[in-house]
């Protein structure tokens, strides 16, 4: 009964990690960009939202609603003002900015915040769980998490495929220069795709800040994870990235409870490598040639 | 008052220039052909009125405005639509996405998906269909009907029967006679010179960035218009 406690732990684990993907996903499909600090701004709206508890005492939804919305004006502002200006020929533009931004935001949080892990309490529902049987049960807020995250991500999907503004991002992605002879201004689809991918790393960070304690340095592990859920899933595909987010949480947490607790970040690794040789497309490639 | 007019236009790709002091005027509702060989820079006058490219020098003015400075997806909206050589349909959206996409930044007017398929029979069964899907011939009737869901004034169309079947060609020029009945400005490319012809009430042959010939196809011979295709 162990076994399938950790498995359902895994599951809903990989909800998170979906979270945290979702963004980056969105961002590399409709522009090619490769947000290295899509990590770091997930953290920056955790202790955004620790900030907003602490320091004006709104309540811990609260605090979270107004640090999604927030993060979404970052997110527009930041493409728009910066990261717009690093596309077109050169690749590695974008990657280069993305690293120092996400350099820049470690350090600012740990000017601001100092370097010791914070956690954000948000009560009673930490603790409570269902109980399914005597050896079983699941935990009610990491289910919750789980239940956020197709929401999100069905929501997203929706929005994609049923939306004016949706296709308008399809649209961009397939071909920028035929979408803006149909009259769509790429550089203000970009800035809402960034606007949107950070609202949801907010969702993410927020959610991971109750779940644990964080630091200004874990960014880059959020980051690692995201990429591994991203490309397991299949580059382009939304629901992809929800079920590369699970396998790499069950791999995590299936391979704690085999070898101990330090192995399981190291057994997620490999099954993503494992997946990479043998299924490089990832699960749900989506990739469309004219 | 024309309802497009280049004065001395110059366009740069770089240090090279495709189009050298192009002047020219487009009639309301009339049909505007630019012939000539391949590197002629007709494809470059098209994205230059679409607002692809920018001119170094010289205007391009739209009903008596000039437009240099609007981007090119601010231009759809006044009424200027490109359909860009290579079809360029978005491969991954279904034919009606498409449709409702070229609608994106346009104008209100009589075009809609319905009138488009009237226009384009050959496009309703394939309406769910994913646009990378269909045949070339498919695929430019989908690019032409994309195009005119923003209900352009003027309507550029860029190598239309590049590459497909006599008999596709045949209905794609069809469709065109069609739409040049509806009132509607057509400015178009194209290397084969005989259908072009038959649609055009103006033409001009470009050669190596320059206008060598223009006038009203009825008033040209087709020795004129060979030499000028050859710069002979």
């Amino acid at each position: 009964m162990d076994w399938v406690n950790v498995a359902i732990q895994g599951i809903l684990l990989g909800g998170l990690y979906a979270l945290f993907a979702t963004g980056l996903a969105l961002v590399f499909g409709v522009m090619r960009m490769v947000n290295l600090a899509h990590g770091d701004l997930g953290i920056l709206a955790a202790f955004l939202t620790l900030f907003l508890v602490e320091s004006i005492s709104l309540g811990v939804l609260w605090s979270a609603l107004v640090c999604i919305a927030v993060m979404f004006v970052i997110g527009y502002l930041l493409q728009r003002g910066l990261l717009n200006f690093t596309l077109g020929t050169d690749d590695t533009r974008p990657i280069v900015v993305t690293f120092g931004l996400s350099i820049i935001i470690q350090n600012g949080l740990m000017l601001w915040f100092s370097a010791d892990s914070q956690g954000l309490d948000a009560g009673r529902i930490e603790n409570i769980s269902i109980r399914v049987s005597e050896q079983l049960s699941i935990g009610w807020y990491p289910l919750l998490v789980f239940l956020i995250a197709v929401v999100v991500i069905g929501a997203l999907q929706l929005f994609l495929t049923n939306t004016k503004l949706g296709r308008a991002f399809r649209a961009t992605s397939d071909d920028q220069e035929a979408a803006s002879l149909m009259g769509i201004n790429n550089r203000h689809i970009y800035s809402l795709a960034m606007a949107i991918a950070l609202a949801i790393v907010a969702v993410a960070g927020v959610l991971m800040a109750v779940r644990t304690t964080f630091d200004p340095t874990q960014g880059p592990f959020r980051l690692i994870f995201a990429f591994e859920a991203v490309i397991m899933g299949g580059m382009g595909s939304i629901w992809g990235t929800l079920l590369g987010g699970v396998v790499l949480g069950l791999a995590q947490t299936l391979g704690s409870q085999a070898f101990g607790v330090a192995w399981g970040t190291l057994v997620g690794h490999l099954v993503f490598l494992a997946v990479l040789a043998f299924k490089p497309s990832g699960f749900f490639a989506k990739t469309v040639t004219a | 008052m024309s309802l497009l007019e280049l004065q001395d236009v110059d366009v740069f790709y770089g240090d090279f220039q495709a189009l050298f002091s192009v002047s020219l005027s487009v009639e309301e509702g009339g049909t505007f052909a630019c012939i000539g060989a391949n590197g002629g820079g007709k494809s470059t006058l098209l994205k230059t009125i679409a607002g692809v490219h920018r001119p170094k020098s010289g205007q391009v003015l739209f009903n008596g405005e000039p437009v240099d400075h609007v981007p090119a997806h601010d231009r759809v909206g006044m009424g200027i639509s490109l359909v860009p050589e290579g079809r360029r349909v978005f491969p991954s959206l279904s034919v009606l996405e498409n449709l409702q996409v070229g609608a994106y930044g346009g104008r209100q007017g009589d075009w809609n998906v319905d009138s488009v398929l009237e226009l384009f029979p050959l496009l309703k069964p394939l309406i769910k269909r994913q646009a990378s899907s269909l045949s070339g011939g498919e695929q430019q009737a989908l690019a032409i009907g994309r195009a005119l869901m923003s209900n352009p004034h003027l309507l550029l169309l860029d190598e239309v029967s590049l590459g497909l079947a006599p008999v596709v060609i045949q209905r794609i020029y069809e469709a065109m006679r069609r739409l040049v009945g509806t009132g509607t400005t057509i400015m178009v490319v194209e290397q084969d010179v005989q259908h072009v012809l038959t649609v055009a009430d103006r033409v001009a042959c470009f050669l190596e960035g320059r206008i060598a010939l223009e006038g009203r196809p009825s008033d040209l011979s087709s020795e004129q218009i060979t030499a000028a295709y050859f710069g002979m």
